[in-house]
């Protein structure tokens, strides 16, 4: 069977969710092949053999990190070159889509971006995208080289599948041309103590309605158990940190339910929220768009709507 | 410093976007387009750097001949001049054949940056500026926040989601910049008269020596199969508030296992 190339996203071996989701999905395609670069390989072992890493690359030189994607391109076009792979798979975020596009290119092959599925279909690759606005799902296929293709975090659930991880240590050559974006200096973000937004299975989102006051949006989200939403009002006006934006310039959220609070429903904003199953909102306007999506809506002010449904969930909770 | 911004013509997000239904593209014809605002970040930077350093933004479009409306505004922005790449070959081209054209366009311009928008409003593939650096053989820094122009240095801030990063590279450089780099101005009238007489070139395949085999929707390297709208959502319930708004949340919450 032909290996599949999954690049793997980590921090010093810590492997992210959304690259579990990747080796999952490239088990529907062939033999995933976990591709590793930089240290981290023993920590990374475990996770990436128990989720069906037939193989591990590891790929581990100061060149491949200390500049900016173009040296894993040319890594990971050397990988496709020496295995034919049936497929590459990264992450859709921004070093995922940068590596690919250069891949793309080095490579003369096809690439999808944000993919939410990809499935093996007539032996090649079919791929699904929500596209405008998530207004319309499309599906499409690479004609040219090796599919390329960056998946959107929470595509698909993690499964373990217990595999060789069978370590192969790559050298390679890091071109000079390569080495002209150096990364000077890399600066944690912090935790919020709450779910990841792109992950969590209810989403609560304040918008320009919270006059900047997120308390009230914070309590109840807590009661749920969720994660904190902004709408692009919100983070522009300074009220809460972009990280947490949601909509066509910040997060596409996915979740079970999806509760806006004090938010219009521009079209933007409904980019990054539209294919939650159940969406729910809070808006003093009858007449916002945002009541247009909803399965359930309450007219009314967020500052005492809000309040009394965390105490009445807290009250449940007992 | 000169400046190449790539922008792109995009059907309005607010009208009824669609495709057409004869070979499934985009239709940026029978929807209304515009500048993709994503793109007026992007030509903000480059004025501001051309004001403060000196040097020319030349603006870059390839599209249909509606495209031209997203090159006049960009000189009514302040952009020096303009270059449209129109061809009918061209219908129907993925990323990597528009990536070809625009960087062979830009090798016949003045160039020390090329700077793009985060994400075009339409096809949002954030792929374009790799691919120009690839193509060009030079670097690249996408998503940028902040960016500090020191002589042939340039110092970029790019708020990922795990960490912030400091990136420095030499010109010639590609970048793409975030809508959280800036504030887009508006066209003053000054500048709308102003754009009347910047000089606008028309460039087909022929000038810049692409063949228009390599280009167009027949040697795409991907495609796209099939489209389906959306099915939309069936109306829900809508209560108003009359001091039991959040009791009768909590109960739909509940009647639907969330709490
Ligand atoms: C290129 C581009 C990209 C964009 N990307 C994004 C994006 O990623 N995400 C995003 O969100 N937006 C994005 N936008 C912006 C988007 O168009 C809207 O401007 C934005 O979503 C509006 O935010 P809002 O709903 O919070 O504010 P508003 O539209 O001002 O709505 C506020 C709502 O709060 C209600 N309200 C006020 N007070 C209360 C109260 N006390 N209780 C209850 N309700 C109250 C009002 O009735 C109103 O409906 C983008 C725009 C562009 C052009
Ligand atoms: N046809 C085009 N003409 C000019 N610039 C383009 C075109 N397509 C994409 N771009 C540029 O590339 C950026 C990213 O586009 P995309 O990769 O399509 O998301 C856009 O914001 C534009 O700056």
């Amino acid at each position: 069977m032909a290996e599949v190339l999954v690049l793997v996203d980590h921090v010093e071996g810590a492997v992210s969710k959304p690259t579990l989701e990747l080796l999952t999905l490239a088990r529907r395609l062939g033999e995933p092949s976990a591709v590793l670069i930089g240290a981290g390989a023993d920590a990374a072992h475990g996770a990436l053999a128990s989720h069906g890493a037939e193989k591990i690359y590891v790929l581990d030189a100061p060149e491949l990190t200390e500049y900016l994607v173009a040296p894993k391109a040319e890594a990971l076009a050397q990988l496709v070159a020496d295995t034919s792979p049936a497929a590459v798979l990264l992450a859709s975020s921004a070093e995922g889509k940068e590596i690919g596009g250069r891949l793309a290119i080095k490579c003369d092959s096809g690439i999808i971006t944000d993919a939410v599925d990809v499935e093996a279909v007539d032996g090649g690759v079919q791929m699904t995208q929500s596209v405008f606005a998530g207004n319309f799902t499309v599906t499409s296929r690479v004609t040219k080289g090796t599919p390329i293709v960056t998946i959107k975090p929470n595509s698909t659930t993690p499964q373990e599948h217990p595999a060789a991880g069978t370590v192969e240590t790559i050298s390679v050559q890091v071109s000079d041309n390569a080495k002209g974006a150096r990364i000077t200096e890399t600066k944690p973000r912090g935790k919020s103590g709450r779910p990841e937004l792109t992950e969590a299975p209810i989403v609560v989102s304040g918008g320009r309605g919270t006059g900047g006051d997120f308390s009230e949006v914070e309590a109840f989200a807590d009661s749920l158990g969720a994660a904190v939403g902004a709408s692009r009002a919100a983070v522009d006006s300074g009220w809460y940190p972009h990280a947490f934006q949601v909509g066509q310039t910040g997060k596409t959220v996915s979740p079970q339910l999806y509760v806006a609070t004090g938010i219009s429903g521009a079209i933007q904003h409904r980019a990054g929220m539209q294919t939650s199953k159940t969406i729910v909102a809070v808006n003093k306007d009858e007449e916002a768009p945002i009541f247009e999506l909803v399965d359930f809506g309450v007219v009314g002010n967020l500052k005492t709507v809000l309040p009394q449904a965390t105490e009445a969930i807290v009250k449940r909770k007992g | 410093m000169n400046i190449v911004v790539c922008v792109k013509y995009v059907p309005d997000a607010t009208a009824d976007r669609t495709f057409d239904s004869t070979d499934n593209t985009v239709d940026r014809v029978g929807v209304d387009g515009l500048l993709s605002e994503l793109d007026e970040y992007a030509i903000e930077e480059a004025l501001t750097i051309t004001e403060s350093g000196g040097g020319e933004v030349t603006v870059l479009t390839m599209g249909p001949a509606q495209a031209a409306d997203a090159v006049r505004k960009s000189l009514q922005m302040g952009a020096h001049k303009g270059v449209h790449v129109l061809d009918d070959a061209i219908h129907g081209s993925d990323a990597a054949a528009t990536s070809l054209v625009l960087a062979e366009a830009i090798k016949k311009l003045d160039h020390d940056l090329i700077i793009t928008g985060m994400a075009s409003t339409d096809g949002g593939m954030s792929v374009i500026p790799a691919m120009l650096a690839e193509r060009l053989g030079i670097a690249q820094v996408t998503f940028a926040s902040e960016i500090v122009v020191d002589g042939e240095t340039v110092r970029i801030r790019r708020d990922g989601d795990v960490a912030t990063e400091t990136i420095e590279a030499s010109t010639p450089l590609v970048l793409s910049v975030t809508d959280q780099s800036n504030e887009p101005r508006y066209p003053s009238f000054k500048g709308i008269m102003a754009a009347k007489k910047k000089p606008v070139e028309t460039w087909s395949l022929t000038e810049l020596g692409v063949d228009p085999a390599q280009v167009g929707l027949d040697s795409a390297w991907t495609k796209v199969t099939a489209y389906v709208a959306r099915p939309p959502r069936t109306a829900g319930e809508i209560v108003t508030d009359e001091g039991d708004g959040g009791t009768k949340l909590v109960e739909f919450l509940a009647s639907n296992k969330f709490v």
